[in-house]
């Protein structure tokens, strides 16, 4: 299968008031078409460094970041973007919101074909009755569900997502989890997931990259074939308790913690 | 807008009113040391052709200091905001030029525009009430968190719309905060102009011809005009403030 996105080895180095500061060292990260790989590793070993590199927004000192087989130099209009920060605009309804990329990206689509799209993004993650809602009426999870329609609503050929769920309770966290398959059935995109949650790993991801210690190369690589792991229960299995050992194990050595 | 809204504030002004007057009554002050409110009303009938032909001039002119100072001000605000060299650069030299205290700019001002009554008095209201507005633009584009500017950016947005979409929209509570001081300070500049400068217009010339002619209770019918205007263009910049970046108010 063709690879649509294709790390390879990616150095990069901050410079900083002190020098240089490495953060990668040796990446390589590739993702099918229709993938989505998970990136895990201790924290600061540069894993949003990352996802800069693939939105464009950063360009490496060593190494090719590749889309669809062209060189990233630039950063270009079809990636969709989530942070943890659901960075929502607080004067936008959440309908204007979803609908802000169509602004800015260059699209087919009318401004009544633009909005029923927003409309039907909304409905599929849970946030039908909330359009005309302000950021600030709404939790959490609602902000990050609407931040995700919004890195959607372009249809990216990237989905880029920087740990969306790390500031949520466990339970919307799982919440939000389930609706990310949903999505992922209707609206089919190719994905990084940053995280930090082992569990969100595996069930998300159909493979998952452990990066070492800062500066950072891909230490680790586990695929996850497409078992049916797609509810809550099936993260309890012992085939999930064992995929969770082995990761769990590469984090510490990742750290530094234990002997590879 | 309730009834609340507005009798409120109305039956806090004429309390205020009454207090005066009962003060006056009380210590027994003369016109000279004190003017009562009841003083005021023979001062309005007598001159308010002037009070409105003078009102009129210190409000304009206010208004266009502070048209200047909004636009002077947004600009070196975005220079400072989005350029951190430039905002080592000039926040000393911004800092040092609003301390100077603008009762002495004035009478300086004054000599080297002598005869350009307008523009003096305009250009006194711009200096003293620039400067929030361009600290406070420039704050809120420097503390811009990064995610709104990669939002945009990785979408392929020029820096014109990160600013227009993003940038200056997430100013606008700190703008018009700032903006509400201006305006005030805005009126003291021109004031304090037609008042020093031998202009005989505005206001503060009103006031300065009731200091001549010994006519307390005019003085204190300036000052009372003064504070009305006041009232006004700030209620003005609250109902733009309102509607422009409504948003922002939790207390709803």
């Amino acid at each position: 299968m063709e690879n649509l996105i294709e790390i390879k080895a990616v150095r990069h180095a901050y410079r900083t008031a002190s020098g240089l500061l490495p953060v990668l060292d040796g990446l390589d990260v590739s993702v099918p078409e229709g993938g989505f790989v998970a990136v895990v590793g201790p924290s600061g070993c540069g894993k949003s460094t990352l996802t800069r590199l693939v939105a464009g927004l950063l360009i490496p000192d060593e190494g090719t970041v590749n889309v669809h087989g062209t060189r990233i130099t630039a950063p270009r209009s079809n990636v969709g973007m989530a942070f943890q920060n659901p960075v929502l605009l607080e004067w936008r309804s959440i309908l204007q919101n979803v609908m802000l990329p169509l602004e800015i990206v260059p699209n087919k689509l009318t401004k009544a074909e633009g909005e029923e799209r927003a409309r039907k993004l909304l409905a599929l993650v849970g946030l039908e009755g909330f359009e005309s809602k302000r950021p600030s009426e709404l939790s959490g999870g609602m902000k990050q569900r609407a931040s995700l329609c919004r890195a959607l609503i372009h249809q990216p050929e990237v989905l880029i997502l920087d740990e969306p769920f790390g500031a949520l309770d466990a339970f919307t966290r799982e919440d939000l989890w389930q609706t990310m398959h949903q999505v992922k059935a209707e609206e089919p995109f190719t994905g990084v997931l940053i995280t930090h949650d082992l569990r969100e790993s595996i069930f998300l991801a159909d493979q998952v990259v452990v990066l070492s210690g800062r500066p950072a190369k891909t230490q680790f690589v586990m695929d996850i074939p497409d078992t049916g792991l797609r509810t809550l229960e099936d993260l309890y299995t012992p085939l999930a308790a064992e995929r969770l050992n082995v990761l769990r194990h590469q984090i510490e050595v990742a750290q530094g913690r234990v002997a590879a | 807008m309730k009834a609340r809204q507005v009798l409120v504030p109305l039956a806090a002004v004429i309390v205020f009113l009454v207090l005066w007057e009962a003060l006056v009554w009380v210590m027994g002050w003369p016109n000279y040391k004190m003017a009562s409110p009841s003083d005021l009303i023979p001062a309005y009938e007598k001159y308010w052709s002037l009070f409105l032909i003078m009102g009129w001039q210190t409000l304009w002119r206010t208004i266009i200091g502070l048209l200047l100072a909004v636009i002077f001000g947004t600009g070196l605000g975005m220079v400072m905001g989005f350029s951190r060299t430039m905002r080592d650069a000039l926040y000393p030299l911004l800092v040092g030029f609003n301390a100077v205290p603008k009762a002495t700019v004035v009478p300086i001002v004054a000599l080297m525009f002598v005869g350009w009554h307008d523009f003096n008095t305009v250009l006194i209201a711009f200096m003293i009430s620039f400067f929030p507005i361009a600290v406070s633009v420039s704050i809120g584009l420097s503390t811009l968190e990064p995610e709104y500017r990669d939002i945009l950016r990785s979408l392929g947005a020029s820096q014109a719309q990160v600013f227009w979409k993003i940038a200056l929209p997430k100013t606008l509570p700190e703008f018009f905060g700032a903006l509400k001081v201006s305006v005030t300070l805005a009126f003291i500049g021109t004031n304090l102009m037609e008042i020093v400068s031998p202009h005989g217009r505005g206001l503060g010339a009103l006031f300065d011809s009731g200091k001549t002619n010994s006519d307390y209770p005019l003085m204190f019918a300036v000052l009372i005009a003064l504070a009305f205007l006041g009232i006004v263009l700030y209620y003005i910049v609250v109902a733009l403030e309102k509607i422009f970046a409504g948003w922002a108010d939790r207390t709803v």
